[in-house]
């Protein structure tokens, strides 16, 4: 094994130079290779150095092949949204190498394999080569697993040129195996060590980019959206799961599975106090959750754009029969193949008013793995409370990526299981209307099939019903209970969860978005204060039908961007079923729908450039 | 003195009802409609077997088989969904409340062409719950046209030919699951009775296919679903009679000539041999037969197939003896420990 000697064709980098804790790294593999593992390694070496920290992996449609790459960014201010440049590339997939390292930024590293000989392809950046075909032979005998371990070395390679402390990786790796899997640990362990001692001895650190310990990250944990949201509903005391596997939906519902055999199995009996089915497409999916909330379950299903689609016919039943039942919708990009895996707010417009005749649903919009876990609780409480459909939007990048999080917290205030009546209280009412305004809220009282009472019955049926549950075809009858049901979605603003709102002082421009827009929103709206002296003020919008606040943070600023992430400003267009002619005059949108995560610049370009600065 | 005539005592099932909660609303079917024939057997089996009106929930597609729901069992639950998807409205119902009694109405439409899937599906899952088919071979909510039952060479009024093969639901439900499965006729009172009572008794899926003549649409000459054409091409398997678990009835009949199934509620079916041998609990044969019979146009009725082996849906969830539905929160929301633990775990 010969020494590399580092090429070192751009600006030289003095020790005092250095770059830390504020740079991206780039993994280019191929699918399938394993890569998944060393990625997560290297990102929570890197947080549990307490830098902030965010993953997120582009991957295709595909089980094992095509390219794959995965972005770590470190950043001592804690934006964790997408930046699209990135500084240092581990360059491992032969397809895309030379794409890669074009696009490294200027005075950016790419450690390499060493057989694809990258160093001819630009001279401002800075190369380590490392053979690791060679030096995973000798630790992993097993030709087999050697794709898998490979990738390993360049974790340990990684370590040593930008100063992670080995202990963190290894503290890392040994998490992320389990105590079940101590052999396998050990093997990649031996990686680690392996490229580690390779880049010791035959690599000379020649690009300024550091990670130095901090103590930014406190308490916090390492999540991804859709374990948080599984959590959120076993809290939530969700009892009925159906779901049809749908990317990038599956893993919330696999989580959830894991979770419910885990703690909500009897210690004594070993009897299940919840049910799940795999159902046989999302129709059935979505109408055995409707079923199931009839007859009094916290019930749900999860998936994502097209499944939606399919469930719209019965969604619009639940609106006009008044059955609750919670949709989690993990957004990625349109139909069929091509972009699947890639993440977009698809579904903002659709998922307010999916279904035919008039519907409206309430949606919530997390932007982060607490409020996954929180908001799955409201969504299970609203939609008992309101006797309707509620979704939840979250979007792939939250989903399925790895987020920082604060640690969640118990929910303090009981479950909220709406208006049901029992055999007592029908004994002490005399009786009941199924679809009568009894309190002026518009939200009525049912009753559960099974409830042991001559009057608990009642018929159930789509658009044409008395309050009574009587069948009716009469105009009066129908347009009345349109009124009342108008009414309990007026009733429900109160009810959401509210908007963030971050003024600035003297601020003419406002900037409104939801979920996971806020991360590249932030990070912009500091951006034109810093660079242009813009001050915007901001609102994250956290749930529709929206409130008075939206109309107070309008009419406070001269213009108010939209921030979307879909082609068609379907956030903006959801505004402008609700606002007053004069506030939709206000509104600008700013749209980006190229189905990666949302980054910083591209938002701080396209406002600086409407406002003409 | 007084002399008003006390009226005379009405008659009061195991439960001690009348008759009254097992009627529903007055039908808004055709006048000699075979749905309305299906309704009064199901009104008569459910007061006979003592059915609780509460614990029974009614649900239903679209079509006009599934607007009977509304005229049985008034005092239940009942759910008009959406068309073909009974299967998922009752699936949840029942993993929401196991100890529902279910009875789902459907048609040919509803059930072998929207929802064919559905149905499927349900029959793998072996959902405890009793599913009719009100079988008339055409659309009647919107005028005549043709559902996946019709059989070949069956002809519509507009003089319009069938050419495509029939689903044959039964065969579909003892090849994929279901545990109980009948054939029957809504103008054979006496079988759809028995039928109907044991599949009460039965604990698992009950397929119910009954071939209901739709007088408007299709009960001319040329059509394979008409009363005409049932009165010369249904073939009884047997002779049913139906011994109820709580009654404690002696039946003697002679050797060889009956066979006697137990359910699992303990009630007794006694299927009394007709010209052929039939023996509901071989599925090999059951299927061969169906598939023969339809090569020379009869139409095989009766318990076509039993299975008391195979375990229901609800058994293999493992759920808890009481309603999911009502679980108190204290057995719905784990521990603030869970959650601390959990939490650590993601440090």
């Amino acid at each position: 094994m010969s020494a590399s000697p580092v090429v070192l064709d751009g600006q030289e980098t003095g020790g005092s130079d250095f770059v830390v804790n504020d740079f991206s790294i780039q993994v280019a593999t191929a699918n399938g290779s394993g890569s998944q593992t060393a990625n997560n390694v290297l990102m929570r070496s890197i947080f549990q150095m307490g830098v902030p920290v965010s993953g997120k992996n582009l991957f295709p449609s595909n089980i094992a092949g095509l390219p794959t790459w995965f972005t770590i960014r470190a950043n001592p201010k804690g934006y964790i949204g997408r930046k699209k440049e990135y500084d240092f590339l581990v360059a491992m997939n032969p397809e895309t190498a030379r794409e890669d390292v074009e696009k490294l930024q200027p005075g950016g590293a790419a450690v390499y394999d060493e057989p694809l000989a990258l160093r001819s392809i630009r001279g401002d950046v800075h190369y380590y080569p490392v053979p690791f075909d060679k030096l995973v032979a000798p630790v992993c005998p097993e030709a087999k697993l050697r794709k898998l371990v490979k990738n390993m070395i360049y974790d340990g390679v990684m370590a040593h040129l930008l100063g992670i402390d080995l202990d963190e990786i290894r503290k890392a790796l040994f998490r992320q195996f389990g105590t079940r899997k101590k052999k396998a640990a050990e093997l990649n362990w031996g990686a680690v060590l392996a490229g580690k001692e390779y880049a010791e001895k035959n690599l000379t650190k020649a690009d300024p980019f550091r990670i130095e310990r901090m103590n930014a990250n406190g308490n916090k944990i390492i999540i991804d959206g859709n374990t948080a949201a599984a959590l959120g509903c076993v809290f939530a005391g969700v009892t009925v799961l159906t779901w049809y596997p749908i990317t990038p939906s599956s893993s919330l519902a696999e989580a959830l599975i894991s979770f419910l055999e885990r703690l909500r199995v009897d210690k004594e009996t070993g009897k299940a106090t919840f049910a799940v089915v795999q159902a046989e497409d999302e129709l059935a999916a979505v109408g055995m959750a409707i079923g199931a909330a009839w007859a009094g379950a916290r019930s749900m299903t999860c998936t994502s754009g097209p499944g939606v689609s399919l469930m719209s016919e019965f969604i619009g039943l639940s609106y006009y029969a008044e059955i609750p039942c919670v949709i989690i919708d993990v957004q990625r990009v349109g139909p069929s193949t091509g972009l699947p895996t890639r993440t977009q707010q698809g579904d903002t417009l659709k998922n307010a008013l999916v279904s035919h005749g008039d519907t409206r649903h309430p949606v919530l919009f997390p932007s982060s793995p607490e409020e996954c876990f929180s908001m799955a609780q409201n969504a299970f409480d609203l939609a008992e409370l309101f006797q309707t459909t509620v979704f939840m939007n979250t979007d792939l990048d939250l989903g399925m990526n790895n987020w920082m999080a604060e640690p969640f917290e118990y929910p303090e205030s009981p479950l909220e299981r709406g208006k049901v009546l029992t055999a007592a209280d029908l004994d002490r009412l005399g009786g009941f209307a199924r679809y009568k305004d009894v309190d002026g809220d518009g939200i009525p009282y049912r009753t559960l099939p099974g409830t042991n009472h001559s009057l608990a019955g009642y018929f159930t049926r789509g658009t044409g019903h008395t309050d009574t549950a009587a069948y009716s075809e009469r105009e009066d009858d129908y347009s009345n209970n349109m009124d009342r049901l108008a009414r309990k979605f007026d009733t429900m603003r109160k009810h959401l969860p509210v908007a963030e709102i971050a003024p600035r002082p003297d601020a003419r421009i406002g900037i409104v978005c939801v979920g996971t827009s806020r991360y590249a929103t932030e990070e912009s709206r500091d951006q034109l204060l810093e660079e242009y002296g813009l001050a915007c003020g901001y609102m994250r919008l956290r749930a529709y039908p929206f409130s008075e606040e939206l109309d107070q943070f309008i009419d406070a600023h001269e213009r108010v961007y939209v921030i979307d992430q879909n082609r068609d400003a379907q956030l903006l267009m959801l505004m402008r079923l609700d606002l007053a002619v004069e506030r939709i005059a206000k509104l600008r949108s700013i749209r980006y729908y190229g189905g990666l995560p949302l980054d910083a610049r591209t938002l701080t370009a396209r406002i600086a450039s409407e406002e003409g600065l | 003195m007084s002399t008003t005539a006390a009226p005379p005592p009405k008659k009061t099932n195991r439960i001690g009802l009348d008759i009254l909660p097992y009627r529903g609303l007055k039908t808004t079917l055709c006048a000699g409609c075979g749905h309305n024939a299906i309704t009064e057997r199901i009104i008569e089996a459910c007061w006979e077997m003592g059915v609780q009106p509460w614990q029974v929930a009614k649900i239903s597609g679209i079509g006009c088989s599934s607007k009977t729901p509304a005229y049985f069992l008034n005092q239940s639950h009942g759910f008009n969904g959406v068309h073909g998807r009974a299967p998922a409205i009752a699936t949840g119902a029942i993993l929401a409340n196991q100890n529902l009694n279910c009875i789902v109405v459907s048609g040919d439409g509803d059930t072998a062409s929207i929802g064919l899937g559905q149905f499927m599906h349900m029959l793998r899952r072996n959902i405890p719950l009793i599913y009719i088919i009100e079988n008339n071979g055409v659309y009647g909510l919107t005028k005549g046209q043709f559902s996946a039952t019709a059989d070949v060479g069956a002809k519509l009024k507009t003089g319009m030919v069938n050419e495509l093969t029939p689903v044959d639901c039964c065969i579909a439900a003892i090849e994929l699951g279901a545990s109980f499965v009948a054939r029957s006729f809504s103008g054979d009172k006496r079988q759809l009775s028995v039928i109907l009572k044991a599949s009460l008794a039965h604990k698992g899926l009950s397929v119910i296919d009954v071939v209901s003549p739709c007088t408007t649409f299709n009960d001319h000459d040329g059509s394979t679903k008409s009363y005409a054409y049932m009165k010369d091409h249904e073939e009884p398997l047997h002779e049913l009679g139906f011994v109820p678990s709580y009654e404690d009835i002696e039946v003697d009949f002679a050797e060889g000539s009956t066979q006697e199934v137990e359910l699992h509620d303990g009630s007794r079916i006694f299927l009394k041999k007709l010209g052929r041998d039939y023996d509901p609990t071989d599925r090999l044969r059951a299927i061969g037969m169906l598939h023969a019979a339809a090569q020379t146009s009869e139409v095989l009725t009766g318990i076509l197939y039993v299975d008391r082996s195979r375990p229901a849906f609800t058994e293999l969830l493992n759920l808890v003896p009481e309603p999911l539905a009502t679980l108190p929160q204290e057995r719905t929301r784990p521990s603030a420990e869970d959650l601390a633990q959990i939490i650590d775990e993601f440090r």
